[in-house]
């Protein structure tokens, strides 16, 4: 295989080196590396950072292949920078079983643009009734690790209280969307000032905090590890600081859009905003972006969320929930968190790369950018500022809340495996 | 005045007075032998309902006829409008076929918004109650009953509410008379409180302008209009109180309530009444309770309101009246 040199790249944010990649991993780091007959990346003053992943990903094949296939999924992941995405069970079929998860994990191999993760689910069909066979899918070639019944909650107590425990037998973890369905029924927005103005059925933030706190006391209970996604609200930030301070193994992610946007956004009654969990107020908002700071929250995972036009170019009640955000989620990141001094490089890298692969047990992913480690790479031209354009998403899908809007920051390289997926910010 | 109505919010307090003194010239319409007006002639308005609403619905077609205009009446009832693009096609199918306003009722808060300001469509879009987010025409003809009641018809001109006490009492939570009335009572310089059980009553409300309290007869002898709202028996199946007498002893109105009012206070209600739970029969028939009158003038400010929306070039009322006058000066361009 070929030779590549990154050629002055600041390394998590550091001082300029080279980066010699030869074949699938990195032969060296340093400086004054000589080019040989290594072709060159010229990334004076670009960003290198570890290949991001994703932890949280829907890409709606098998089933919904019209919003997004594993292929144009795993485009838009590496256009957005990202090697890895853990692809979320909510498919058709459900991912329930060692056939769905294989099938999945197959056509991401076979594509080439990303590593695909499948997540099983927790329980069979996403219903929350029966325990799906979650040694099966660990035991599969996909090797399932992170096991969710995203998009609903595993609500059934006893249920959680099992899977907890059942997958400890195989280092598992239990990615929770905390949403207690009573408490939501009907609900459209967040509950608070702009839904009683809209008249829109209200999402109140107990709904999550309430599931959280169940559920890290779970955790405490059975000694087991478990993973709250899409945190909203400075109350669930409460919940889970105070848990990591009594020792519970809890890890817990926010959404680009959560550390951005809030519920103000819905007076336009544009579904483009409408997402699942609903957008915050300005203080959760803020409170999240210290969590992600302070080390609370774990990582940035997008919860990218495919949907074709028709089912957002409607009236507000009748639109589909989600927006997409691989392909934006690093310039967000980059104006939330890095222009406004909360984070550094080194910690985009550790809550975008390291900490999600650690908690997903991806393989070969979040590994430092040194000599002998894969090389999953990302160059971000961090100086850049343009509109967001969805015209030009590899993702099927155009939902975003960001169209139009001015973000820092532009992937131009990424790297799976020493090869090249993303040029100059074009798919390769 | 906006080009279109989609929340009482919307209205400016000129634009609500204008509103309240062009629909006193078309009530004098209605005392006619021949209760027609020729302002909207060669005009198409169509009445778009997705959510059932005979009352609301044949309001403004009278309106709409009583100004000559053009009346289709599109029921998306029954038909499989589960999907939102059904909202869009429509929308678009009747722009195509060169509607001059769209009248919408429909199910789901903010319907209206989009319809106006998605692009689908050009023509001004009046919301006739979306969800549980707004109907503006309600709340101009609550307006327009009191200041009639409370002021007179015609030393009511030019007049708001300034300094006026308005109680709402019931369902505020699900309520789109209770937003409306609470935007559009404020604009107009009226007090406004709320009385419902607090599970009745959104979060959020806090920023509203007006008071909230949960005790009925508390509030009763400072008010000079009492509205009530209409709570839904199944309300008492989703733990919103627990029986329908314990709601109606804590926030009905009977008699020996309506008795603490000050004289002059009037009762109302956006009808159709729940007779026992919410009101009795004894308040409702009494002659301070204006739910007939509502009924007429909401013909009369849904007039003024698609007159002035339409912009008609005429005077609104052929012979000019001092009145007429006033409205001809202020008619937007459309
Ligand atoms: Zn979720």
């Amino acid at each position: 295989m070929s030779k590549i040199l990154i050629r002055g790249a600041k390394v998590l944010g550091g001082e300029p080196q080279e980066v010699l990649i030869d074949g699938e991993t990195i032969a060296r780091v340093g400086t004054g590396i000589d080019a040989g007959d290594a072709s060159v990346v010229e990334a004076g003053g670009k960003i290198l950072l570890p290949g991001l992943v994703d932890l949280h990903t829907h890409l709606r094949e098998p089933g919904r292949e019209d919003s997004e296939t594993v292929l144009t999924g795993t485009r838009a992941a590496a256009s957005g920078g990202y090697t890895a995405v853990f692809a979320m069970a909510n498919t058709f079929p459900v991912a329930d079983t060692a056939g769905v998860v294989e099938q999945v994990y197959r056509l991401g191999q076979e594509h080439g643009y990303c590593d695909v993760q499948p997540i099983g689910a927790v329980t069979v069909g996403l219903e929350g009734k029966k325990l799906a066979e979650l040694g099966a899918m660990h035991e599969s070639a996909a090797g399932v690790t992170v096991f969710s019944d995203d998009g609903k909650c595993v609500d059934d107590a006893v249920i959680m209280r099992r899977a907890l425990e059942y997958v400890k037998a195989f280092g598992g973890v239990v990615a929770q969307h905390a949403q207690e369905p009573r408490l939501t029924e009907g609900a459209q927005m967040n509950e608070g000032i702009v839904s009683a103005e809209l008249g829109l059925g209200g999402w109140p933030a107990v709904a999550e905090e309430s599931i959280i706190a169940r559920d890290v006391l779970l955790a405490e209970h059975v000694g087991s590890r478990v993973h709250i996604c899409h945190l909203s609200t400075a109350g669930s930030v409460e919940i889970v600081r105070w848990a990591k301070s009594r020792g519970i193994d809890v890890t817990a992610e926010v959404t680009p859009h959560h550390l951005l946007l809030t519920d103000e956004m819905v007076r336009t009654y544009n579904p483009v905003y409408k997402v699942n969990p609903p957008l915050r107020t300005e203080r959760d908002v803020m409170a999240l972006r210290e969590a992600l700071a302070d080390g609370t929250i774990d990582i940035v995972a997008t919860d990218h969320a495919p949907h074709p036009h028709e089912d957002k170019d409607c009236e507000w009640a009748a639109a589909a929930m989600g927006m997409v955000g691989l392909e934006t989620a690093l310039s967000v990141v980059q104006q939330t968190m890095v222009e406004t001094g909360l984070l550094t490089w080194a910690d985009v890298a550790d809550r975008m790369s390291f900490a999600p692969a650690r908690i997903g047990r991806a393989q070969g992913h979040g590994r430092p950018v040194s000599a002998g480690e894969p090389a999953n790479l990302t160059l971000v031209d961090s100086a850049y500022r343009g509109e967001v354009d969805p015209a030009g998403f590899a993702s099927r899908s155009r939902n975003t809340p960001y169209e139009g809007r001015e973000l820092p920051g532009r992937v131009t390289h990424t790297f799976l495996r020493g090869r090249a997926t993303l040029v100059d910010g074009k798919l390769a | 005045m906006k080009r279109h109505l989609i929340s009482a919010a919307d209205l400016t307090r000129d634009d609500a007075v204008l509103i309240l003194d062009t629909a006193e010239e078309m009530a004098r319409v209605a005392d006619r032998p021949i209760k027609k007006l020729p302002t909207l002639r060669g005009r198409t308005v169509c009445n778009l309902f997705f959510e059932d609403s005979t009352r609301t619905r044949i309001s403004f077609e009278a309106a709409e006829k009583r100004l000559s205009a053009d009346v289709i009446n599109f029921a998306a009832k029954g038909s499989s409008v589960s999907k939102g693009e059904s909202l869009k096609d429509t929308a678009q199918t009747l722009e195509a076929m060169g509607v001059d306003a769209v009248v919408i009722r429909h199910g789901a808060s903010g319907a209206p918004y989009r319809l106006a300001n998605s692009g689908w469509i050009d023509a001004p879009v009046i919301n006739a109650g979306d969800g549980t987010h707004q109907h503006p025409t309600q709340a101009l003809l609550d307006a327009f009953t009191m200041r009639r009641r409370l002021i007179g018809p015609d030393a009511g001109l030019g007049q708001d509410l300034a300094g006026r006490r308005i109680t709402l009492v019931g369902d505020v939570l699900h309520s789109r008379v209770a937003r409306s009335n609470v935007d559009l009572l404020h604009t107009l310089g009226a007090e406004v409180t709320l009385v419902a059980p607090p599970t009745l009553v959104p979060v959020g409300v806090e920023t509203w302008p007006c008071e909230v309290s949960y005790d009925l007869d508390s509030v009763l002898p400072k008010s000079d209009a009492v509205m009530m709202l209409r709570v839904q028996r199944e309300r008492m199946n989703a733990a919103f109180f627990p029986t329908e007498r314990e709601y109606s002893r804590r926030y009905g109105l009977d008699g020996e309530r309506m008795a603490r009012m000050p004289e002059h206070a009037l009762v109302m209600h956006p009808g159709p009444m729940v007779r026992g739970m919410e009101i009795t029969a004894e308040v409702a028939d009494s002659d301070r309770c204006t739910v007939i009158e509502q009924v007429a003038n909401g013909v009369s400010v849904r007039m003024a309101v698609l007159y002035l929306l339409l912009g008609g070039n005429e005077p609104a009322v052929a012979h000019p009246s001092p009145a007429a006058t006033r409205t001809t000066r202020s008619a937007p361009a459309s």
